[in-house]
């Protein structure tokens, strides 16, 4: 029987993970996600399932228990908001390349530097480009909905698993407040079927001690380790996800994610409505980024536009994939103010339907 | 007599732990750290808890203790061992987890960390090896460079008024409620080598029986560092250090003894 | 059918939980709901809003400049929502302590003296209930019983003994609720 409940994005985050038998959570508060740590700890998840929580002294500090917890096999996650994912950026990027598997989640909220409380997503670009140093990428997921919120901790887990990558749930304070008919998944045990060859756990006589590092001095074996390492990201293009609507026979096209998304839902019914021919292309893996797909549609559509709460950051990855074949715009509030559909609708009339 | 006679099981006064492997220690000669690798093996060993032990190498000389101690290991961000031994303690509560880490490591970069896995008695074991510079990077002046000390960065002697004093940050965790163990040793002398391998054994018993955070503080010595002979180094260890960094127990069974 | 829906008032007069209820009273009658809050510092007692969205369909933007409806309960509310209410759509507002009264003709407009009834029943934590009473009258977007439903599981198991109260206050909202525009 389908679980229903009304839940905030972030309270989404938070059973998902009980539910998908996460083993270990560390986080440390800051608005607008503090619900997620809130909730959990409400939950008693060490009587329901025996996951552990704790609050940390510091994101630098959670970030490195989730390291050190995910070299053991298990699976770890944080949650956090923009300036407090900027701080765990060194332990991510330790992560990244000692290749463990866990979940982070952003749910952006505006900057730069202390910033706002309020929505934004001008954190793409630290997210989908490594974030910290070094050559590195993570998965990232970009959640529209309460749903996708719950969902995306499971699949996060899966795809961090299945490449020993770390996942990342980017959100932000509008789907993380807001809240949702959502249908909670089934809860699976807290077992974990991967691979755990690799795991720290006390050596055994029957293997090798088994370590876990991002060290390689020698910058031979480095070098080896960052194209077996490219080889991984190029590989993850096969698990990019989006979702076309009214794309079929789109003259314009807008590229949007996360609550952008949802605003731009409003805007191609709106314009339907009126008869404009407008379709938009929703990228659900922002890493692995659905090139292919927005390449294809360049080849029969006038014009995109990349719609997004920041000053144009994934509007230069839909321009590499566009490739100049017709003309690409970036149309965004900032600084933690949201775009209504009609400002949305206002700039696609001036920018592509000026000789309707 | 044949040397062949010479070498016999009965014969055997000493051999190196299994648990040490064959790769070339990369410390400087005369350095304490091989000692300290040693004794925290043998112990490992001696316990029979090869299969349940899982340690944290920091950022510092000790960077590739893994290479050396034949363990399941992680290396960690300088600073943070004692937040990676967290997540793998809270995760796998009976195991034996420690962290081996130098002085900028856990008294400078990593004071947060230090502090607050104190705090929470996290039933883990910290070795904190005490030679008052920062060796890997060249001899830069550490938290715990002793006043007037040279060093690269304080060349003309740490000046306790602009630099601040050396901090002794052992004596500031063990009044923590969630301590159980602190100690201060040497491995200079075949003496404090005997002590400090107890030690490290009692602060392994801390963590079976579960009572909360075991420390041991190594003051060593750093001869590259220090521009000296090992001998020196270490005539000039107890001249200066040990008066500052007093030897012996600070805390026991959860009461401050000194 | 979607039905796009402003609450807004003062913190503390229990917009949010209103629009709780009425997000779950959906919910019970099987349609897609969103509930938006505004929040930030305004949580610790300034003005309060929500958009909350019943849908037969999937909801897109929870982000709106124009609504099929309003819930308004402080002067702020009514000067800033107003003219967002679409053409054909409806106000319903608490006069109390309004002193410009909302005046478009071309929007229906409902007044519910939930504080003067609150004060009467010396019962203010059921204010809110009796503006859900009175908008649930005239824009009946969600049935009684969906509602009373949407009450219980909105509230912990708790508070349930609250919910006959809470019933009556509905109730007494659908029967006092008028039509019609005053002026100041």
């Amino acid at each position: 029987m389908k679980e229903l409940a009304l839940m905030k994005g972030n309270e989404a985050i938070a059973e998902a993970a009980i539910r998908a038998g996460v083993d270990g959570y560390f986080g440390y508060p800051i608005t607008p996600q503090s619900e997620v740590m809130e909730y959990l700890m409400l939950q008693k998840p060490e009587e329901r399932t025996g996951m552990v929580v704790l609050q940390a002294e510091s994101e630098v500090a959670s970030i490195n228990m989730v390291y050190g917890a995910a070299g053991t096999g298990k699976k770890v996650m944080t949650s956090s908001s923009s300036p407090g994912i900027s701080l765990m950026q060194e332990g991510i990027s330790y992560i990244a390349g000692a290749e463990l598997p866990c979940l982070i989640v952003n749910v952006v909220r505006g900057g730069p530097g202390l910033g706002t409380i309020q929505p934004s997503q001008a954190d793409y670009f630290q997210s989908t480009k490594g974030g910290g140093h070094g050559d590195y990428r993570l998965i990232v997921l970009a959640p529209a909905s309460v749903q996708e919120m719950a969902d995306y901790v499971d699949l996060g887990f899966e795809l961090a698993f299945k490449y020993r990558n770390p996942a990342l749930i980017l959100t932000d304070g509008l789907i993380g407040q807001m809240m949702e008919k959502v249908e909670l998944p089934a809860q699976k045990e807290r077992t974990n079927k991967f691979d755990q060859s690799w795991v720290i756990t006390g050596k055994t006589e029957d293997r090798e001690r088994n370590i876990i590092t991002s060290l390689n001095l020698v910058a031979d074996l480095q070098y080896e380790h960052n194209l077996k390492l490219q080889e991984k990201y190029k590989k993850m293009e096969e698990d990019v996800m989006f979702e076309k609507i009214e794309c079929d026979d789109a003259e314009f096209l807008l590229i949007a994610y996360g609550s952008s998304a949802r605003i731009c839902q409003k805007v191609v019914e709106i314009a339907r409505g009126r008869g404009k021919k407008i379709g938009l292309l929703r990228p659900q893996t922002l890493f692995p980024f659905p090139t292919v797909a927005i390449s294809k549609l360049a080849r029969r559509v006038k014009g995109m536009m990349s719609v997004e709460l920041s000053a144009g950051q994934m509007v230069e990855d839909v321009k590499l994939a566009v490739n100049g074949k017709v003309p690409v715009y970036h149309y965004g509030m900032l600084g933690g103010k949201i775009h209504s559909p009609e400002d949305v609708l206002s700039e696609v009339e001036d920018k592509f339907l000026g000789g309707y | 007599m044949d040397i062949k006679e010479i070498i016999r099981p009965d014969n055997l006064v000493y051999k190196r732990t299994p648990l040490l492997t064959d790769a070339t220690l990369s410390y400087c000669p005369g350095c304490g750290h091989g000692t300290i690798h040693r004794l925290i093996m043998e112990v490992v060993e001696e316990m029979g808890i090869q299969s349940e032990t899982i340690g944290i190498a920091p950022v510092g000389c000790s960077v590739l203790a893994y290479e050396f101690m034949d363990i399941d290991m992680s290396q960690a961000a300088h600073g943070r061992a004692p937040a990676v031994a967290t997540g793998i303690k809270r995760l796998w509560e009976d195991k034996f987890v420690f962290t081996y880490q130098g002085d900028g490591d856990l008294a400078a970069i990593g004071t947060g960390e230090t502090i607050h896995a104190c705090n929470r008695g996290e039933n883990i074991t910290i070795f904190f090896v005490n030679n008052g510079i920062y060796g890997m990077t060249g001899g830069q002046m550490a938290p715990t460079t002793l006043e007037g000390m040279k060093s690269s960065t304080s060349p003309y002697g740490r000046n306790n008024k602009t630099m601040g004093p050396p901090i002794k940050i052992t004596e500031m965790i063990a009044p923590l409620p969630g301590v159980h163990y602190v100690t201060r040793q040497a491995v200079h002398k075949p003496g404090p080598v005997r002590k400090s391998k107890k030690a490290i054994r009692k602060a392994f018993e801390v963590q079976k029986e579960k009572k909360g955070l075991s420390f041991i503080e190594f003051v060593s010595n750093c001869n590259s560092g220090w521009k000296m002979t090992p001998n020196d180094s270490n005539i000039w260890m107890e001249e200066h250090m040990f008066p500052f960094y007093p030897m012996g127990d600070i805390k026991v069974d959860g009461k401050l003894v000194k | 059918m979607t039905e796009e829906i402003i609450i807004a008032g003062f913190g503390g007069q229990g917009v949010l939980s209103m629009g709780k209820i009425l997000a779950y009273s959906g919910m019970m009658q099987e349609q897609e709901v969103s509930w938006m809050p505004s929040y930030g510092p305004e949580m610790r007692g300034g003005t309060a809003n929500v958009t909350v969205i019943l849908s037969d369909d999937r909801v897109s933007s929870p982000v709106l400049q124009s609504y099929d409806s309003a819930i308004l309960l402080n002067q702020q509310s009514v000067d800033k929502f107003e003219s967002m209410v679409k053409p054909g759509g409806l106000i319903v507002y608490d006069p109390n302590g309004i002193t410009r009264h909302p005046e478009r003709n071309d929007i229906r407009i409902f007044q519910i003296e939930a504080a003067a009834e609150a004060a009467r029943t010396k019962s203010p934590i059921t204010t809110n209930m009796v503006v859900l009473g009175a908008f649930i009258k005239v824009n009946p977007v969600v049935d009684f019983e969906n509602v009373i439903k949407g009450l219980r599981k909105s509230l912990p198991e708790r508070h349930h003994h609250l919910i006959p109260k809470n019933e009556k206050a509905i109730q007494r909202g659908m029967e006092i609720v008028t039509e019609g525009k005053l002026t100041s």
